[in-house]
């Protein structure tokens, strides 16, 4: 049986919060690394820990990559967190070996667009803590930001965000440290948030209930 | 703009909360995921949970409350105390801490680090730090076993190879301040922080609201740990938040 949620275990962290904040706000979810039933879920989330390379090269090979573009192109609503986020674009640059050639590996390519590192001489990185999440006119509207006010505070772990490549109709929250970068985007049945709503308490909550919410209709 | 957090730190043994805790609400005090709960909905931006267990060698009541934290948080929670090598510190992220902190390990073999680094991610590596003053100039030394043995590794070096290797954070305790009630050693908090490139918790010493904002204005620090002036209901965390917050520190008070 197809379930409603499925959250993506490619096998490099622990999806335990992600999986039971899901639940938390009503969803039937499950764990699963099975691109068949990845790919039959109502739903998908793809949490992210780890490194863009390491996930791409184990997303690839299981053929989970296959599946989540497939489902995402016939319109399943589709989840990604922080690194998750990240692997929804066309291209990362976190790569430590020179497989790739030019330093960039190639990500799932759903949205057009850039990863890069954080860089600064003044400010720590990684951006570890809260931070505000500013709203977008595209923001204002997106499913999954009702009743999420602008400067709310959201958890951040990462060192890479998306670069100034992503275009504008796809940011729906921007967040201001080393640089400003898009914390949430949204494209039609795409979301992607760079912080973590699973570890981001009464905020974070909503944001997850909301997008539980959208895949019911 | 990056707020600065406030972290609750439970002493934990066997699976039990030690050291006094004194709030009325609870049904168990001595239950750590039952307080580490009310901190968050009082506002804590993190939990850290220290395993002071004396025989490290039955982790199975600590990993059972990591497990039991993931199911209740809300917040992001360290584990730290007692991990020897990659393989426990796996297993706790495993059961759902968000992050595991190494000490005495991570000085008898600084590699540990890196191997956890890669393995685990930065993010969920925290170098704990227990540093003691060397005399009267600004100098602190690395100590060991819960404070118990010197190295002779001086702290501000120390600090930056752990950064180097990757870890994500470095949660530094001053152990002349600890328990104390003075407030932070700001100078050492400061060295620290001005030396790495990652964030510093600063811990030891708390004893007032103006010691949470000395620790970030004075000290530097990108994160304030305390444990006794919570437990007792000296101070709530909005208290401390709503001080921070009037002597022009960012925090988080949406909750």
């Amino acid at each position: 049986m197809a379930h409603e949620l499925v959250v993506v275990d490619y096998h490099k962290g622990n999806l335990l919060s992600v999986a039971r904040s899901l639940s938390a706000v009503g969803a039937e979810v499950a764990v699963s690394d099975d691109p068949r039933t990845i790919a039959e879920a109502r739903g998908i989330v793809l949490p992210g820990v780890g490194s863009f390379e390491d996930a791409m090269s184990h997303m690839r090979s299981s053929g989970q990559a296959d599946a989540v573009v497939g489902s995402v192109r016939r319109g399943t609503p589709f989840l990604g967190i922080c690194l998750g986020l990240q692997l929804l674009f066309g291209r990362g640059s976190e790569c430590t070996t020179k497989a790739w050639g030019n330093g960039w590996v190639p990500g799932l390519g759903l949205l057009p667009g850039s990863v890069t590192r954080l860089e600064s001489s003044r400010l720590k990185v990684p951006h570890v803590g809260w931070n505000q999440l500013h709203l977008t006119a595209v923001g204002r509207r997106c499913p999954l930001l009702v009743d999420v006010s602008e400067g709310s505070n959201v958890y951040f772990t990462h060192s890479y965000a998306l670069a100034d490549d992503v275009g504008d109709p796809t940011v729906a929250t921007r967040t201001h440290y080393t640089r400003t970068f898009g914390s949430t985007v949204w494209q039609d049945n795409v979301f992607g948030v760079q912080f973590h709503p699973e570890k981001s308490s009464a905020t974070g909550l909503r944001i997850l209930g909301n997008f539980v919410r959208y895949v019911r209709g | 703009m990056l707020t600065k957090r406030v972290i609750p730190c439970l002493d934990v043994k066997d699976g039990r909360v030690v050291k006094g805790v004194n709030f009325v609400d609870l049904v168990d005090a001595g239950d750590p995921v039952e307080l580490a709960s009310v901190y968050d909905r009082e506002g804590a931006d993190e939990i850290v949970f220290l395993d002071i267990t004396a025989t490290s060698d039955d982790r199975s009541t600590t990993i059972e409350l990591a497990s039991h934290a993931a199911a209740e948080l809300r917040i992001p929670y360290t584990v730290g105390g007692g991990f020897r090598d990659l393989g426990g510190m796996a297993r706790m992220v495993a059961a759902g801490a968000d992050k595991v902190s190494v000490n005495s390990a991570a000085i008898a073999d600084p590699e540990l680090i890196s191997t956890a680094a890669a393995a685990l991610g930065s993010q969920a590596v925290i170098c704990a730090i227990d540093a003691k003053r060397v005399g009267t100039g600004d100098a602190w030394e690395v100590y060991v076993a819960g404070g118990r043995t010197a190295t002779g590794i001086d702290v501000v070096t120390w600090a930056q190879e752990a950064a180097r290797r990757g870890a994500g954070e470095i949660l530094l305790t001053s152990m002349d301040r600890d328990g104390t009630k003075e407030g932070f050693d700001l100078a050492l908090t400061r060295a620290v922080a001005r030396a790495v490139p990652i964030p510093v918790i600063a811990s030891g010493g708390v004893g007032s609201l103006e010691h949470f904002a000395e620790g970030v204005i004075e000290g530097e620090a990108d994160a304030v740990l305390a444990a006794s002036v919570f437990h007792f209901g000296t101070y709530s965390i909005r208290q401390v938040k709503e001080y921070m917050a009037s002597q022009g520190i960012s925090v988080r008070l949406d909750f």
